[in-house]
């Protein structure tokens, strides 16, 4: 069973057709980067994945659970860090877990089981009773991805998620989820920034709103720098 | 069950912090009913002369003629205050941390309601104190009986912000809402002046704050205070909630509403 399965998704603002027939499976415990310049359809997959949008043209199933018949079901093996930062500053970073938590609908022990892993995860135990906004941009980030495995999904989305850190904790972080991966996971990550993906990772190039090329990163760049294949399949063509 | 009880307790907590944060929001929203009370009451008191109307029993001054309306106002502004924070949250994310959860949308939503009210009647009861202070009273028992009746009018006046931030895309347009939809609800209701003293002016004016759902929240808190029931007013409030929040949540279906919006 794929963790996450797209098949022939379309989607159009108006008249523009967003994305086109967009299908693709993803198993569990990879790395798979979703790469596309800006204006691809990143953001508009992203949107369709955690249910933001509905579209009629296709289907998303997620750990087997049809997402346009059963939406909680699939939502609830879905965590997501969106590329704005969507942390409370003014509350302790426990509180935010905490409230998180109870979004989700985590009650008693099993909240306050999973929210000491996120801490043992963020290692920041000793740091849990201050305020969101003393974290630096790379903690506040890996705090969100903790929280965003709060509730124990299958699959882990993360949207343009290095956006404004610097280099030190863009790799700090490219690193964890890496490693979240080759725990069990399925990291979907979107990103228009090559030098985040690592040889054996599985990539899923978009441009235009289709899906140009599928497999693994060595096998798309095939002898050359990935960017200089990427850069190829997304060159615009000129207009007829 | 519990689940559902937990994001509750969660999103209350949480609009409560928030306002706790914001002291200049506070004391805004209590500053705002007082010079109302204290400057412009005592300037109408003169001009204005009232007769006994239920449920009063007796003449009344126009500075208790007007708490009920003000503790309204209060309530007004707040939920279309929430409604701004919603727009902002959604711009700013957190709205999405919310949407994508696997509760219920409409429980979230309705428990950021509930949370929005909750904030609006603790500014109503300190504003109830303040009044106290200066002498406006109400009967013992009234403070009991509007409980109930302001969280009615509070999911009303909240829904109806719920149904704005489907709609708003942008927080520039908030500004408009203020022209279109506070000032207009306010003044064309029986917050400032009974429906007679309207009918005298103009019977159409009547009959727009007769139809005006702001008049029955502000009627229904004002028996309250008075220890009257008044079915009408709370029958327009309970039908005036469920159309609001209906629309609100066929505005936030993902299959509809949002789809309108791009994401950027």
């Amino acid at each position: 069973m794929s963790a996450l399965s797209v098949s022939n998704v379309s989607y159009r603002f108006g008249p523009k057709l967003a994305l086109d027939n967009v299908s693709f499976d993803l198993e569990m415990g990879r790395f798979c980067a979703l790469l596309g310049p800006n204006g691809a359809g990143k953001s508009t997959l992203f949107s369709l994945l955690t249910r933001l949008l509905v579209t009629r043209e296709g289907h998303i199933t997620v750990a087997g659970h049809d997402l346009a018949r059963k939406p909680r079901a699939a939502l609830a093996q879905i965590g997501v860090v969106f590329q704005q930062q969507t942390i409370d500053l003014d509350m302790t970073v426990l509180q935010n877990l905490r409230y998180f938590a109870a979004l989700q609908g985590l009650t008693g022990r099993d909240a306050e089981r999973n929210i000491d892993a996120a801490l043992d995860r963020l290692a920041m135990r000793e740091r849990a009773l201050e305020k969101a906004r003393a974290l630096n941009g790379g903690h506040r980030r890996r705090m969100e991805i903790a929280r965003a495995l709060i509730h124990s999904p299958k699959v882990l989305l993360l949207d343009e998620a290095t956006v404004g850190l610097d280099t030190g904790s863009r790799k700090a972080i490219t690193e964890h989820v890496h490693d979240l991966a080759d725990n069990g996971l399925l990291v979907f990550w979107a990103t228009h920034l090559v030098d985040e993906i690592r040889d054996g990772d599985d990539v899923v190039v978009l441009h235009e709103g289709k899906v140009v090329a599928h497999d693994s990163a060595d096998t798309i760049a095939a002898g050359q720098p990935l960017i200089d294949a990427f850069l190829a399949m997304t060159r615009k063509e000129p207009a007829a | 069950m519990m689940a559902y009880l937990v994001s509750l307790r969660a999103i209350v907590l949480r609009e409560a912090l928030r306002f706790v944060h914001q002291r200049s929001r506070f004391l805004a929203a209590l500053v705002r009913p007082l010079v109302w009370l204290v400057v412009f009451a005592a300037g109408f008191r003169a001009a204005l002369g009232l007769s006994i109307i239920p449920p009063y029993q007796t003449y009344i001054t126009y500075e208790i003629y007007i708490v009920p309306g003000l503790c309204g106002m209060i309530q007004l502004f707040n939920g279309l205050q929430s409604s701004l924070s919603l727009v902002y949250d959604q711009e700013m994310g957190s709205m999405r941390l919310l949407l994508t959860s696997r509760l219920p949308r409409w429980w979230l939503l309705f428990s950021k309601l509930l949370a929005g009210t909750v904030v609006s009647i603790l500014q109503v009861y300190v504003f109830l104190a303040v009044a106290a202070v200066f002498g406006i009273t109400m009967p013992p028992l009234g403070y009991f009986y509007v409980f109930p009746a302001l969280i009615l009018s509070g999911l009303m006046l909240g829904s109806l912000g719920l149904l704005i931030s489907s709609t708003i895309k942008q927080l520039e347009n908030f500004a408009g809402v203020m022209n279109f939809v506070i000032f207009p609800m306010f003044f064309l209701s029986t917050a400032l002046y009974p429906l007679w003293k309207m009918a005298e002016s103009s019977p159409l004016l009547r009959d727009i704050c007769a139809f005006n759902p702001f008049t029955h929240a502000v009627e229904l808190i004002r028996f309250s205070l008075y220890e009257s029931p008044n079915l009408e007013a709370l029958i327009w409030v309970i039908l005036s909630f469920a159309v609001f929040m209906g629309a609100s949540l066929i505005g936030y279906d993902p299959a509809r509403g949002m789809t309108l919006k791009k994401p950027r």
